[in-house]
Formats: structure tokens, sequence, C-alpha cells
């Protein structure tokens, strides 16, 4: 039988300056399995909690209701003071007299009275159909599943190891490094890029408690907040690395030739290969596409027609240690973690629909991303930037802003945020390479926000004499070897053409290939562009919606390195302090299912949004879902579809629900 | 208004009951007649509720939940609106005005809007009068 305990609040005058508090006391005496009521000036004060601590002893109250604040106030002050009396937190309500009644009716004194025996009325009906909740406990994986290993990646996976936690990082190229070892210098100090990146891939790679998987994608995820299990394909490489020095003589005499993915088409590599000569691991993979011995395979296997391909083997005849393994096949990897961080990147917008700018047509046309591999000192050219048409050093150089970015007829209504700096920086550095090149930028607007951004963009156009022109270019063509850029300056209002050398688009920023399908496996949302969403902008800015799962660097949106790396730091952050964590309270009121009930017809589990729902066959041989409590967040849209009435929400079940119901419109 | 309509207010807990602590936060103000009932999402809401209310006796229900998009647990609202569609329907062979029924996207920093709303509403339903149907009661 429950035994009820009523504490009506009078928070000072806030709800005693409006609402009748002896007659609400009155009225709470009066009502079904109330055996105890009383009001205090402040029921969360120490002296009223004692009060209310004491009440539950005395009067061996089993419910209590408190009519004060909102609960979003004081809810969990009060379920410890129950809890600090020896009742389960659980069995506590809060009916809101202030937020609801006396502040929003102040100069109805009866009708806020009446509100609030009302509201009373209907906590008392809930509170005695409560049950005692339990929140389950349950152990944490000590280890961090980081994928993707750029920056931001590289950072998050050395923050937790550096704190004593083990870090699986898994890329899906045959380096770490990502986008920003592809890059020269960097804006706005200008360090050279590699320089500041390879210490930190190299302590990667040699850190003990980081276990570096390359070449290698995560397929499925199952499980939850610490206690996630991954399925790993680490994809063949048909290179031993146990045995592989990295000496570097395959590589170097292979004949097999392919575009560098790495030097975005700008250079080319062997089939054998490292992506670039600071790669970490340093140690090579067969690109099997264009390897010929595999071509040679392959012929055979088609019935060996035709004129026999050459069935070359020749690192494998070089290797000096017989790392050569051609039996090597893609392999899954299966580990438990206790939480992931994603920090996939992202790969840069096609221009190709923008004909106007004659990308792809013209062979001077290229991408920001590809004149950073030109100007690289480790690039294809050695650092001297040449056209593609003829190898020319060129000397007039447009560039042109915004390509796909703050564009919506081309879906890309997003500012991609480092183009205006990369474009400054660029133009700087060609005018260091050589004083006689002059940089034409066209441009919407210049967005320079940051520290010594704003001075950098000045100093492009000061120091280096860039000329910025505000508007669109219209149309490309190539005229007499040069390539004519016809545009319109908006700010004078007349159109302007440039006979120019190089054209280079800063092509903008949108998520890596895959995005989406990592975002399904892991439960986390992505935006129409395909960028993860954080859990709040603000005040979440690296969570997700799925508890344990964590987002770093540009796969959530624009940024540039420093941004990445802070979060990719604040991703590590959040994961220690899961891991620090020898077990993990579950939130008790989620869905349940009386398996009696449940007809098997699996319409809850495809309304939930969080995969929380599973199935089991009982031993009559009938298919019923069970719940997963790591899983359920208690929203309760399983319970509100379930037709046989087989599923219930606890703390908010259909009978203190409706019980509620009936109490306030009594 | 000298009849007083009685409406059940269910607002989910992460945006629209915010919305309405943050009305009285404010000390704005709106008429008295609301009762309100907290669930964890507008997806929790059972239409049954909705039909137990008016059998009840209630004359009007509002149900709000946080803007599309916003839904403390992704899509529950997208739910909400889809049952809310099947519930008018359910509603008016029931008899009942779908006048009296209003599904409402409030979030927690719209306490101005929540008191316009429950404001307008109360008039709508005053307007109406006493709800005659189901159990037919009142
Ligand atoms: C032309 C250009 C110039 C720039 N210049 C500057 C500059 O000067 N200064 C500056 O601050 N910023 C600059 N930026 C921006 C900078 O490149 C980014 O801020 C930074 O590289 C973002 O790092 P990241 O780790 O988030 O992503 P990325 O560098 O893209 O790294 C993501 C990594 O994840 C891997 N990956 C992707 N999907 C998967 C998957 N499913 N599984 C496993 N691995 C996966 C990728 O292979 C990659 O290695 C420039 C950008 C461009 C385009
Ligand atoms: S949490 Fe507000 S509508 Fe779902």
């Amino acid at each position: 039988m429950a035994r009820i305990g009523v504490f009506i609040c009078h928070c000072g005058s806030n709800i005693a300056g409006t609402v009748d508090i002896p007659r609400v006391v009155a009225e709470a005496q009066k009502l079904p399995m109330v055996v105890h009521a009383e009001d205090n000036e402040y029921t969360c004060s120490e002296v009223g909690q004692r009060s209310l601590r004491e009440a539950i002893q005395e009067h061996r109250l089993n419910r209590v209701v408190i009519g004060a604040c909102s609960p979003r106030m004081h809810e969990n002050t009060f379920r410890n003071t129950v809890a600090s009396a020896g009742l389960n937190p659980y069995l506590l309500e809060m009916a809101n007299l202030r937020e609801h009644a006396s502040w929003v009716h102040g100069d109805q004194r009866e009708a806020a009275t009446v509100k609030a025996i009302d509201l009373i009325r209907a906590a008392v009906a809930k509170v005695a159909r409560a049950q005692p909740l339990f929140a389950r406990q349950i152990g944490v994986t000590k280890r961090a599943l980081v994928i993707g290993g750029g920056i931001a990646g590289i950072q998050c996976a050395l923050d937790i190891a550096n704190a004593g936690f083990e870090v699986v990082l898994v890329e899906r190229t045959p380096s770490i490094g990502g986008r920003m070892a592809q890059l020269d210098k960097t804006f706005p100090t200008l360090d050279c890029s590699a320089c500041i990146l390879t210490p930190k891939m190299v302590e990667v790679g040699q850190h003990p408690r980081i276990r570096l998987l390359t070449y290698a994608e995560v397929k499925e995820v199952r499980g939850f907040v610490g206690n996630f299990e991954a399925d790993i394909l680490q994809k063949a490489r048909h290179v031993d690395h146990d045995k592989c020095l990295g000496c570097g003589i395959c590589w170097q005499k292979c004949p097999a030739r392919a575009p560098s993915e790495f030097d975005m088409g700008v250079g080319q590599r062997t089939a054998i290969y490292i992506p670039f000569a600071q790669a970490v691991p340093g140690k090579p993979v067969i690109d099997r596409e264009h390897c010929r011995y595999q071509q040679y395979l392959e012929w055979q296997r088609a019935g060996a027609e035709g004129k026999k391909p050459p069935e070359c083997r020749i690192c494998e005849k070089l290797c000096p240690v017989g790392a050569i393994d051609w039996e090597q096949r893609d392999e899954m990897i299966t580990e438990e973690f206790g939480a992931i961080v994603v920090a996939t990147g992202y790969k840069t917008f096609d221009h190709s629909v923008y004909g106007e700018y004659g990308g792809g047509r013209y062979p001077d046309v290229i991408t920001s991303l590809q004149l950073e591999r030109l100007m690289s000192a480790s690039g294809p050219t050695l650092g001297e930037v040449t056209r593609p048409s003829d190898g020319q050093p060129p000397k007039t150089v447009v560039f042109i802003s915004c390509v796909g970015s703050r564009d919506d007829s081309v879906g890309r209504p997003y500012c991609s945020k480092v183009c205006c700096m990369y474009l400054a920086k660029q133009s700087i550095m060609l005018k260091e390479h050589d004083p006689e090149v002059q940089s034409y930028i066209f441009y919407i607007d210049i967005r320079a926000g940051g520290k010594n951004y704003e001075e950098f963009v000045r100093r492009a156009q000061e120091e280096a004499g860039t000329v910025y022109i505000r508007g669109r270019v219209s149309k490309t063509y190539p005229e007499k070897g040069k390539l004519i850029v016809w545009g319109e300056d908006s700010l004078m209002g007349r159109p302007v053409q440039i006979a120019a050398d190089l054209v280079v688009l800063a092509t903008g920023i949108e998520p890596s290939e895959g995005a989406i399908e990592l975002a399904q496996t892991l439960h986390i949302s992505y935006d129409v562009h395909s960028f993860l969403v954080e859990a709040h902008p603000k005040l979440r800015p690296v969570e997700t919606m799925t508890d344990g799962v964590f987002l770093a660097g540009t796969a959530m949106g624009p940024m540039d390195i420093p941004d990445s790396v802070a979060q990719g730091s604040a991703a590590a952050a959040k994961v220690c302090g899961l891991l620090s964590k020898d077990t993990l309270a579950l939130e008790p009121m989620v869905a349940n299912v009386n398996a009696v009930k449940c007809v098997g017809c699996l319409l809850c589990q495809q309304v939930c949004p969080f995969k929380a729902i599973d199935t089991e066959t009982l031993r009559d041989g009938r298919i019923v879902v069970r719940i997963n409590e790591g899983l359920c967040k208690g929203c309760g849209l399983c319970v509100s579809a379930c037709r046989p009435g087989a599923m219930n929400l606890r703390g908010f079940s259909n009978e203190q629900l409706l019980a509620q119901v009936k109490a306030l419109t009594r | 208004m000298s009849y007083q309509p009685r409406i059940i207010g269910f607002l989910c807990n992460w945006c629209s009951y915010a919305g309405a602590d943050m009305a009285g936060t404010s000390r704005m103000s709106y008429p008295p007649n609301i009762r309100i009932i907290r669930v964890p999402c507008t997806g929790r809401l059972d239409p049954l509720f909705v039909a137990k209310a008016f059998q009840e006796g209630a004359d009007g229900v509002l149900v709000a939940g946080c803007h599309p998009g916003d839904c403390h647990y992704a899509e529950g609202n997208y739910h909400a609106r889809r049952r809310y569609a099947l519930l008018h329907l359910l509603l008016e062979f029931l008899g009942i005005e779908p006048e009296r029924i209003r599904l409402e996207w409030v979030s927690a920093s719209e306490g101005k809007r929540f008191t316009q709303l429950v404001t307008d509403f109360t008039e709508q339903v005053a307007r109406l009068g006493p709800c005659q149907a189901v159990g037919g009661q009142s």
C-alpha cells in the first residue's frame, strides 16, 4: 500500500505570494493514499531537506510528491534527498507550482490555487503508480577506436594514449597524415606543414599504446557506450609488414605507373608504393589494379587469350627479406572498445559542374589542392610551380574562390571557411617562389575571422601585391597559349579580362566518401550535406546523440587545422572522462517489454531511432522483442507504436500518464 | 470569459516543457485553464491519451514538442506529426471538432510563443464551448 507524503514549498513568496498554501496542504491531505502533507519555506534548503527526510522516516512514507519549482530545476536534488532517507529515488514526483502556476498567474490567486491543487492531485496519481527503478551498472572497455588518421584523428589518438589508455587508429589510405600532409605551408604563420605534422605522425607510429591500422576500414559497429564491438577490414597489402624493413628498393624499381592520389593526379606513383616519402607506416602496399603481376594473373584467369602480359614480380625478386606475399587476403579484425571518435575529414568539391571555369577541359586549370602539391618541395615537381600543359613557370595566375561554396545552385550553400585564407597563402607563396608572378583573386567576400588572419590577407595584398577582384568569373577559354578569364568587377561595375598562365579553383570542402555509411553503422546523424552532426552546436560540440561516440575535425563541417586540432583534443578529453570510469550507470527510465503480450510484429523495431530493440526466440518458438538497455534512451516511441500494449516506459508508464489525465480532467 | 474550458497540455520534456518554464521564469502570463503533463517526447504520446482526455471531460488538448529537426531523440516529433494527422480523423469520427486539438512546436527559449499559443488556444476552445463528445457526460 502506497504511503504518500506531500511537501509544498513556499519558495519564499514566489509560490506562497500567489497560491493559498494552507488550502493546497489541506486538499492534499484528503487525497487517497496521502498519509502526510506539510509545507516548507524552502523545501530545497538544508532545513527543508531535513524536514523531508524526517517525515519520510516518521510517517514511513514510500512515495513522495513535492510541489515546488520545475523538475528541470530540482528533481535531481530531491531524488538525492529521498535516496538518503532510504527511499528509491524514482518514487518521487514533482508538481511544478512555480513556473506553471504562481509565476504565470500572478494576479489570479484563486485560479492559481485551484491549478496547484490539480497539479498536486496529478502528481499523487502518478507517483502512486511508480515503481522503484535501479540504475544498472555496466563495465567499460578501456580502449578507444579513432577512425580517420588526419590531423584531428592523430591529435585525438595521441592525447588519449598519453593519458594512459589504449587506442586503435584506423586509417583508410596506406598512411596517416590526411590532407594536412598534402599541404605545403600553412596559414597564417607559413609553417611548413610536413615539418609540424611528421613528428606527430612518427609519435603515433611508435606509441606503445597506439595500434595503427592503415589501409583499413571500419565495417560494422555493434553495442553501446563502454561496450562497443567493431569489425575492421584490413585490406590485403601483399606486403608482410612484420618482415618489411621499408628499404624502398621495391617502389624504386617497380615499372608500373598510376596517377598519385596523394598528389591529386598531378604526379605519378608506382604500383607498389608508399603515398609520400614521410608516410607512416613507411612500408608499402601493392595496388592490385595497377600491379603487372596481378594483371597477368587476371589475364590467366580470364582464359589466357591474346598477347601475354609481362609476369613482372620484380619487387618479389628484389625484396631482401621476402616480404612480398601474393597470398595475403583481406582480413576482418574484431575488437572491443569503450569509446569511438569519428575524424574522417573531407574531400574537395567536384568542380566539373562549373563548365565556365574550364576545369577538366584545359590542363592549366587546376585545383588549389593540386597547387599545394606543385608548391611542395617534396611534390612531383620538387616545388617548382609549372604549368601542366607545357612545364613553363606561370607568371599570371588567376584564383577563383567559392567553387562549390556559398552556391545554392550546386547544392553547396555553406562557406568552406578555409579557402579565403589559403588563397591568400598561395598567392603569397607564389610570389616567394617567383617575384615575377602576379596573382588575381576573384572573390565574393573575404572571410578572415581568426587570430592574425585579417593581417595575413592584408599581407597578401600589400606585400605580395595580390589583386583582389570582387565578382564572379563567367567564362574561361584558351587563346594563344594563355587562358582568357572573363569576369565581372562588381565593385567597379565593369567587366574584366585577364590573360592567365594558370587558373586555380578554390574547390569547397565536403565530407569524405563513405561518411554516410559510417554514420549509419554508428547510429549518428548527418546533415543534408552529409556532415556529421554534433549533439549540441554550442554546448556539446564534439559529442553525438549516441553516447560514447564523438566527433573531431572536418567530418563535422569545414574548419582549419587549429580548429581540427582543438576538436581532436576536446574529443580525447571526453573519451578519457568516459574510459576513466570502471562502470557506467545506465539511465533506468527506459522501455520494457511484456513478453506475454508481444506478438512479434516488430513495429517498435522500425520506429526506434537508436536501434535499441533486439529480438529473441522463446522456448515455444515465438519471436518477441527485447530492449537493449544500453542503447535505449527512453523516448517512448516504441511504446506508442505498440499495438498489443506489450511495451511500456519506466517512469512514464501508460498507467501513470493515464492516471494523470484522469486526475486533471476530473 | 464565464465558461472555463479544461485544457490538457502534453509537453515534451526537452523543448516545450522548458519553453513553458521559460514563460514562468520571464513572468509572462496566460489563461490558467491549461494543465500540463510532462512526457519525454511527443513521440511518446499514444493517441489513446488524447482520446482518453476527451472522454474524461477535457475540452481541448494541446501537444507541443521540439521544432522539426530539434527533437532530443532525433525523430520523435516526425512520428508525432504523422500520428497527429491520423488522430484528427479519429477524433472527427468520435464527433470531436478538430479545433479542440493542436500540435505545435515550441523551443526551450520560446516562452513568449508558448504564452501566445496557450492564450489563443484557450480562446479558441472557449468559443467552441464544452466538449459534448464520447461519454457525453459534460
Ligand atoms: C587547398 C587547401 C589548403 C589548406 N591550407 C590550410 C592551411 O594553410 N592552414 C590550415 O589551418 N588549414 C588549411 N586547410 C584545411 C586543412 O586541410 C584541414 O583543416 C585539415 O586537414 C582537417 O583535418 P582532418 O583531420 O579533419 O581531416 P583530413 O585531413 O581530411 O583527415 C581525414 C582522414 O580520415 C581518413 N578517412 C576518411 N574516411 C575514412 C574512413 N571511412 N575510415 C578510415 N579513415 C578514413 C582520410 O583518409 C584522412 O586520412 C587547407 C585546405 C585545402 C583544401
Ligand atoms: S524531445 Fe521534444 S519532441 Fe522529441
